[in-house]
């Protein structure tokens, strides 16, 4: 298809596909996923390590490196396929219409120069605005992250590690982008540091409507912050749904797991067991259902069948339990 | 699972005014970070405490000051009630490194990638438990691995770092440990690097062993909720002080300090409707470089008074076994007693 099929979406994502390339032949890091964002949306992804949640980030962001490479799919946005789109086109929308927040602020920022040094290097590639301009939104973007335009000047090691970080998200809203992707911004963080952040991300979010794909492996830390949740499984979305529905009924085993996998400081002590095994070789993942050796409720089709995306309630889960021709049986016997 | 009518064994280990400090800076620089100041804490025997804090807190530098791998600025470290600074000699030495081992946090940077699994094992039984033969070290290499919930044992031995999951390698880190017949077992950060499904079995590997075993753990983790699940006593730092302790459920019920309420307060619960806002969680990180006298989280803390920019508040007993640092709390607890 060469057009989006959703003119309202700000995000298209169909059938997005990214493998690497080893010796052995491709591994298949992020199989099809499909995903539809609305302007102003906070989208949660969580996953395990290794899950395919950063590299489909990546893929959205048109950012893979060799040996990693998109395969496959559309990713539509405002009218666009980025897939398709030369990196000269891509530059024009890089920092003024989406921007990428990277893991660690530590390494993401350039220890040599001040942090009022960077702000001007990417505006410099990206508008051609006074330098009086340039210091007036600097210090603007700054303060909206809250904090002291002083530190203009600063180098990242007169720093905190969350100032550090807020810095790195003040500078991806220098053109105040309709689109910020996130990865794993928080996790160098302490549980105070990392909930004044989220804070302060979901405000801004408030104030200047930008939608935001935040990636994490901790699936409390976005509990009160996303609109949506989507649960990745080895390459594959397993679960779609609003971020309260899926916290209060968990429609795949998978999330109920990593639900489950949580000790609370409320409540009754309870021995939790997590998941027993560990995530799949994507190179040659299990067949049927990806989860199945590691599932407490898998049934012999899902050694064989491979589940699609079926409706779960209001949500989406890659489950057999929830295919239409599973529970119609059911009903019958 | 922690268990609150455990058989008390005991104390183990104290610290008496624990103190380390850093020179930083350039030659001619006067400067002195304080990581660790007058902490005096207990450990008893198979017992579970926490030391919960923020990064930079001097969790990490007390686990090196137990494990030896510093020596204190001042203050002393009792450990079943012989100081260690009597102890003479390589063999006194190794005897105490044994029974109190330390398990790191990056499990994949703690196996050594070149050796099988069995080479820091049975090492570590060669140097540590003399009095073993080859068939005994691997029987007992194989005992280990098992305890640590890893089967079978005899081929896990046989592999190489690599061809283990994270989970699995830092499970044969606690194996190692284990191998030297330890008292109390140092464990730092040792689940923060695994993923969320995964950890919850280290910290059942954690409970387990201490029934089996009855060996003590320092269990030094910045997530609290963790600490709640498999701990005993729980010991919140900040700033280089031990600001409050005490049975786990007493300081998550009613944590005395402001700092552990803050804390608390901003552990993410998906169960529990969000309480914190932006302006409690002022994040600005104590000063432990030439601190002032006084109290260290005083420019954060919303109860702050004249006295606790001038006294550093000392740790005092509020109820039985519970204590905090805190002159606002210590003074609110006299007021409920008399």
């Amino acid at each position: 298809m060469l057009e989006p099929t959703n003119p309202d979406a700000l995000l298209e994502v169909r059938g997005l596909r990214v493998e690497y390339a080893t010796p052995s032949g491709p591994v298949p890091a992020v199989a099809g996923v499909d995903l539809t964002l609305a302007p102003g949306e906070f989208l949660g992804v969580v996953g395990e390590s290794g899950c395919g949640k950063s590299t489909m980030l990546f893929g959205i962001a048109q950012l893979l490196n060799p040996p990693a490479s998109v395969t496959g799919g559309e990713v539509w946005f405002k009218g666009q396929n980025l897939v398709a789109l030369t990196s000269k086109s891509l530059n024009a929308l890089r920092w003024r219409d989406f921007s990428v927040v990277m893991q660690s602020a530590m390494n993401a920022l350039n220890p040599v120069h001040t942090i009022g040094h960077q702000f001007k290097d990417a505006i410099r590639a990206h508008a051609k605005w006074s330098d009086t301009e340039i210091r007036v939104r600097s210090a603007e973007v700054l303060g909206l992250v809250g904090i002291d335009p002083v530190h203009l000047k600063s180098y990242p090691h007169q720093l905190s590690g969350g100032m550090r970080q807020r810095a790195m998200i003040a500078m991806a809203l220098l053109f105040t982008p309709d689109l910020i992707v996130m990865d794993e911004p928080t996790s160098a963080l302490d549980v105070v540091a990392q909930r004044s952040l989220m804070a302060q991300i979901k405000e801004l979010q408030r104030q200047l409507g930008f939608a935001v794909i935040f990636v994490t492996h901790d699936m409390s830390l976005v509990s009160h912050f996303s609109d949506r949740l989507m649960v990745m499984y080895a390459g594959q979305v397993v679960e779609l749904g609003t971020t309260r529905g899926v916290f209060d009924a968990p429609a795949h085993p998978y999330s109920k797991g990593l639900l489950d996998a949580f000790p609370s400081i409320r409540g009754e002590k309870k021995r939790l067991t997590g998941i027993p095994g560990a995530p799949p070789n994507l190179a040659k993942p299990p067949t049927g259902c990806r989860f199945h050796p590691r599932c407490p409720v898998a049934m012999d089709r899902c050694r064989t069948d491979e589940p699609e995306l079926y409706q779960a309630g209001s949500a989406q889960a890659r489950c057999l339990l929830h295919d239409p021709a599973f529970v119609k049986v059911e009903i019958e016997s | 699972m922690s268990d609150q009518n455990n058989p008390a064994g005991g104390e183990l280990l104290r610290t008496v005014n624990l103190t380390r400090h850093f020179k930083i800076g350039g030659g001619l620089s006067r400067n002195t970070l304080h990581a660790v100041d007058e902490v005096n804490l207990h450990i008893n025997r198979r017992e579970i405490v926490a030391l919960v804090g923020e990064s930079g807190s001097g969790k990490s530098t007390i686990a090196r000051l137990l494990a030896q791998v510093y020596k204190p600025t001042s203050g002393e470290i009792h450990f079943e009630g012989k100081s260690l600074s009597s102890l003479r000699g390589r063999k006194e030495q190794l005897a105490y490194r044994g029974e109190v081992p330390m398990v790191f946090q990056d499990p994949f940077a703690s196996l050594n990638p070149a050796y099988r699994v069995s080479h820091g094992i049975l090492r570590g039984l060669k140097l540590h438990r003399t009095e073993l033969s080859a068939s005994e070290r691997t029987a007992e290499a194989e005992r280990v691995v098992e305890a640590v919930g890893l089967n079978p044992a005899a081929e896990i031995l046989q592999r190489y770092p690599y061809e283990l999951s994270g989970g699995q390698r830092q499970r044969i880190g606690f194996a190692q440990a284990l191998a030297y017949r330890p008292k109390l077992i140092l464990a730092d950060e040792p689940v923060s690097m695994l993923d969320v499904s995964i950890r919850i079995g280290l910290l059942n590997v954690m409970a387990d062993l201490r029934e089996s075993e009855g060996v003590s753990f320092l269990y030094i983790t910045h997530d609290i909720a963790s600490a709640r699940y498999v701990c005993d006593r729980v010991m919140v730092m900040y700033g280089g002080h031990i600001v409050e302790a005490g049975p786990t459920e007493d300081v998550l019920q009613e944590p005395k300090h402001p700092y552990t309420q803050l804390l608390l307060s901003a552990v993410p619960d998906p169960r529990a409707p969000l309480s914190v806002d932006v302006e409690t969680a002022k994040t600005e990180p104590p000063k432990v470089v030439n601190p002032p006298a006084g109290c260290r989280f005083r420019d954060r803390c919303p109860l702050a008074e004249p006295i606790c920019h001038e006294v550093t508040p000392k740790l005092a007993e509020l109820t039985p076994g519970h204590e905090a640092a805190c002159h606002v709390a210590q003074r609110a607890s006299v007021g409920v007693a008399g």
